[in-house]
């Protein structure tokens, strides 16, 4: 029971990966700004936002529901934050990994965006109601390539388990290589569920002032973006464990101490890749439209994820 | 051909050298020379035509007489757009643009300034502009 | 807005992320789709034509220089021209060419802040960055040119105001050689990144004809095939004498609005170097009268975003008797609502970014037509009056608000 409360509250739970956000989101904006030449923000500056919009007046709009509007956001943080109880960070366990976890995860991950559905529609307001119709669109467009591109590798593993599924690429590592296609569609479609540019269409600044957000304000908006920050540390956790499970046998090479924090900073490292590849992206395209991009996930990104999960059939059999 | 992320390379390079941003506060700008800033009254040089208040656009400048020929400048900070009309249409050049352009204050009252006060010894060496700029030599005011 | 059959209005400003400034358009929307959109302006109009009535010309010069940040010299130049006229002053070709060259630098750096802002419309905040990045270099030269970032103030009734040095010039030079190579950048960028081509093209389409039909201007007229620009038309200052060319494009939507603007810097930096390299001598102004003779004048000036037009009539004292503006924003926006028609919400802030909208140029007083009929003049005192009560009507009271500040006066 001890360690359980240990695993949830402190580490790999809600302590470890509330600091590992932050520390993510601040990686995230200074890489942006200094790749459009400016400086950017100071490393506290994540938490002091944090703390600012906590101090804050917490203003609900007349017309919106109350229980629903205050109650979302607290969804949207646990179940991202319940996510990653599930996944293998370096060691090749996860705390509570059972078979059939994946599956578990990525439909955790679906219900913050549900989540930001229901928060922008019962706001009531024009422009939350736009957001969050948006976000539900989106949604349809790339659930479906990240899905598959994230069971292709499990096919190949022969387990609906994170877990078992990182202990078998750990085993055989050239196979990993297979599911390069999968990592470029995971990497997009990742885009699309954390709603960064190029597919940052429910929050378009220019369009909806915030969509879903608009009228949240104080300690419930610090909860969707803390959410938001989570969700990109679980997003960039769960691309490493799927798409690159290497080096997870350092802490058992390295013994225990050196071990621990060798596989700590390749974790850190893996995810902080992952991170800035997504800020890179971030920084150099526009903004799509909404049926441009159903158009492009569906013309473009499910043949490709389509194609991974073939690719890694018929290497099922051939390898057996 | 057309492809996304064009400029990833520009990007990327930029990453790696000295931002473009300037630190002001912390780091001091300067302006151009000829920037037009705050005014400066000579008053040693004023005659009290006024010909500079006729013409500001903004009434930002009053000139006093306190003894017979001498004079005194009000110039409200608050309303003075530095257009530097005034040093145009002054046919003594007692009028004069500095590059001085931090001039913010948190007290309205603080914006209302005279100029001209006796004048002292660093004063009486105020340097004459040295040769008839391209402004006082093409006064098209005043006829 | 679900189901396909509701409609939806929803206000895009007067404040709003996508404007720069107020302006109110409604928009009656399907789900993503634009069925309708109404434009109200008028809430930046500050009364400038009714204000140069009162000041003398001089003090008038200033006030018209500062309808618009961007287009400061624009309307400063337009006005003094229009003066000019009525007084028969004859202005050194050193002047006309200096004005020619504050007159490019400003294209310069209007066209370099629309590029920003429309990057920043679709989300593309990089290109906002390097744009205004590099607007800097064209800032910096005017401030050592005019003495000041905006709001140049280089005209005066006659000529010019400064006369520019050797080193300027070969500053100025060095700064055009820098931009011409970032703008040719910024020409791969618009031409290659499927991005931004993706949201720029097929949008805000405007035809040929519906532009020559509602009056399109400038760019915006430009970039629909309509060979129009003041400066070729109606030659005013130098450019009688300066050769360049008139960007077209037949794209007619965003696409071919931005081709335009970047087409258009490109000729701008050709004759800069021409202005520099065949800068007649001679003085830069002459002897202005301060009461101008009774007569009357339109003038025009291609300011960045179109055709400009001040009408100014005098009746031989040192004040204008009147004063009109026409800026070119003002032929532009009715042009937005048949852009729109038929497109998505997500297309409307880059379609009004497009035609570069200035509405401080362009706001005037509406008249809207209330079918309950009648109409009266409030004096100001009665306006206040009228709108404290409206507010306690609807239980909100100022009293304590104002008591505040009445201290804060006093002090």
């Amino acid at each position: 029971m001890g360690s359980d409360l240990f695993y949830m509250l402190v580490f790999p739970g809600l302590a470890f990966l509330i600091v590992f956000s932050l520390l993510a989101e601040y990686v995230d904006r200074k890489l942006y700004a200094r790749l459009q030449h400016r400086i950017g923000p100071p490393w506290f500056q994540p938490l002091a936002d944090l703390i600012k919009l906590s101090a804050k007046e917490e203003i609900i709009p007349q017309q919106a529901d109350t229980g629903i509007f205050k109650f979302v956001p607290l969804v949207a943080l646990a179940a991202a934050a319940t996510a990653f109880l599930y996944i293998p960070l370096w060691g090749r366990r996860a705390p509570y990994a059972f078979e059939g976890d994946l599956i578990l995860v990525l439909y955790l991950l679906t219900i913050p965006t549900v989540t930001f559905f229901l928060g922008g529609w019962y706001s009531r307001s024009l422009y939350s109601m736009i957001g969050a119709a948006r976000s539900v669109i989106q949604l349809f467009a790339y659930e479906i390539p990240l899905f598959l591109c994230i069971l292709a590798p499990a096919l190949l593993a022969d387990t609906w388990s994170l877990s078992s599924m990182t202990q078998y690429y750990h085993q055989h590592p050239a196979r990993m290589l297979l599911n390069v296609a999968g990592l470029g569609v995971c990497l997009v479609a990742m885009l699309g569920k954390l709603e960064r540019v190029p597919f940052d269409i429910p929050e378009a600044e220019t369009e909806i002032v915030a969509g879903s957000f608009t009228e949240y304000s104080g300690r419930l908006l610090a909860m969707f973006r803390l959410t938001l920050d989570v969700e990109m540390v679980v997003g960039a956790t769960l691309i490493a464990a799927v798409f690159l499970p290497f080096g997870l046998d350092l802490p058992q090479r390295l013994g225990a101490a050196w071990g621990g924090a060798a596989g700590f900073g390749l974790y850190a490292a893996k995810v902080l890749a992952v991170v800035c590849v997504l800020s890179v992206l971030r920084t150099v395209m526009a903004r799509l439209r909404l049926d441009q991009m159903i158009n492009f996930c569906w013309q473009i990104a499910a043949p490709v994820a389509l194609a991974q999960v073939v690719v890694d059939l018929v290497a099922k059999g051939l390898l057996k | 051909m057309k492809k996304p992320g064009k400029m990833l390379r520009e990007v990327l390079r930029s990453a790696v050298r000295k931002p473009a941003t300037v630190l002001y506060p912390y780091v001091k700008v300067h302006m151009p020379a000829q920037f037009r800033g705050r005014l400066r009254f000579y008053a040693e040089r004023c005659i009290g035509c006024r010909l500079c208040m006729k013409d500001c656009p903004t009434d930002a400048i009053v000139i006093r007489t306190v003894a017979p020929k001498k004079f005194e400048a009000d110039i409200d900070l608050g309303r003075c757009i530095s257009c530097g009309q005034c040093v145009d249409s002054c046919p003594k050049m007692a009028l004069e643009m500095t590059e001085e352009f931090e001039l913010a204050q948190l007290d309205r009252g603080k914006l209302k300034t005279t100029q001209g006060a006796p004048p002292t010894e660093t004063h009486a060496q105020a340097p004459q502009p040295s040769k008839p700029g391209p402004e006082a030599a093409n006064k098209s005011s005043g006829s | 807005m679900h189901n396909g059959d509701e409609h939806v209005q929803i206000p895009i400003g007067p404040q709003h992320p996508a404007l720069k400034e107020p302006t109110s358009f409604t928009l009656t929307l399907q789900g993503e789709k634009i069925l309708q959109m109404g434009v109200r302006l008028g809430y930046n109009h500050r009364g400038i034509e009714k204000a140069c009535e009162g000041r003398t010309y001089v003090r008038a010069l200033y006030l018209t220089e500062r309808i618009c940040g961007i287009c400061s010299h624009s309307h400063a130049t337009c006005f003094v021209q229009a003066v000019e006229e009525i007084a028969g002053l004859e202005v050194p070709k050193r002047a006309l060419y200096i004005r020619v060259l504050i007159s490019e630098l400003e294209r310069i750096h209007s066209h370099l802040l629309w590029l920003g802002v429309a990057g920043h419309e679709v989300g593309f905040d990089t290109l906002l960055m390097y744009t205004w990045r590099d607007r800097e270099i064209v800032m910096d030269l005017l401030a050592a040119l005019t003495g000041n970032r905006v709001n140049y103030s280089i005209n005066t009734f006659g000529g010019v105001r400064r006369d520019i040095t050797d080193a300027q010039k070969a500053e100025v030079l060095k700064g055009i050689d820098a931009l011409e190579e970032r703008t040719k950048y910024y020409i791969g960028v618009a031409t290659e990144e499927v991005t931004l081509i993706k949201r720029l093209r097929n949008v805000g389409v405007l035809s040929h004809e519906d532009a020559l039909r509602l009056g399109a201007v400038g760019p915006t007229g430009r970039a629909s095939s309509i060979p129009r620009d003041v400066r070729k038309d109606d030659p005013y200052a130098a450019y009688g004498e300066i050769p360049f060319e008139v960007i077209t494009s037949d794209c007619n939507d965003v696409y071919g609005r931005t081709l335009v603007r970047v087409g258009e810097l490109m000729e701008s930096y050709k004759i800069v170097r021409f202005v520099l390299k065949n800068l007649p001598d001679g003085p830069i102004a002459v002897k202005a009268p301060r009461k101008v003779q009774a007569g009357e004048a339109l003038s025009r000036y291609e300011a960045p975003r179109g055709e400009d037009v001040h009408y100014v009539r005098a009746n031989g004292t040192d004040k204008p008797e009147r004063v009109k503006v026409r800026a070119p924003t003002l032929a532009n926006v009715q042009a937005v609502s048949k852009m729109l028609e038929d497109r998505y919400l997500a297309d409307m802030p880059i379609v009004v970014a497009a035609i570069d909208p200035c509405f401080s140029c362009t706001d005037r007083l509406i008249s809207i037509a209330d079918d309950r009929g009648g109409s009266g003049v409030l004096f100001w005192q009665q306006l206040r009056e009228y709108s404290i009560h409206w507010y306690q009507h609807h239980g909100i009271d100022f009293t304590e608000l104002n008591k505040t500040f009445r201290r804060g006066e006093d002090a």
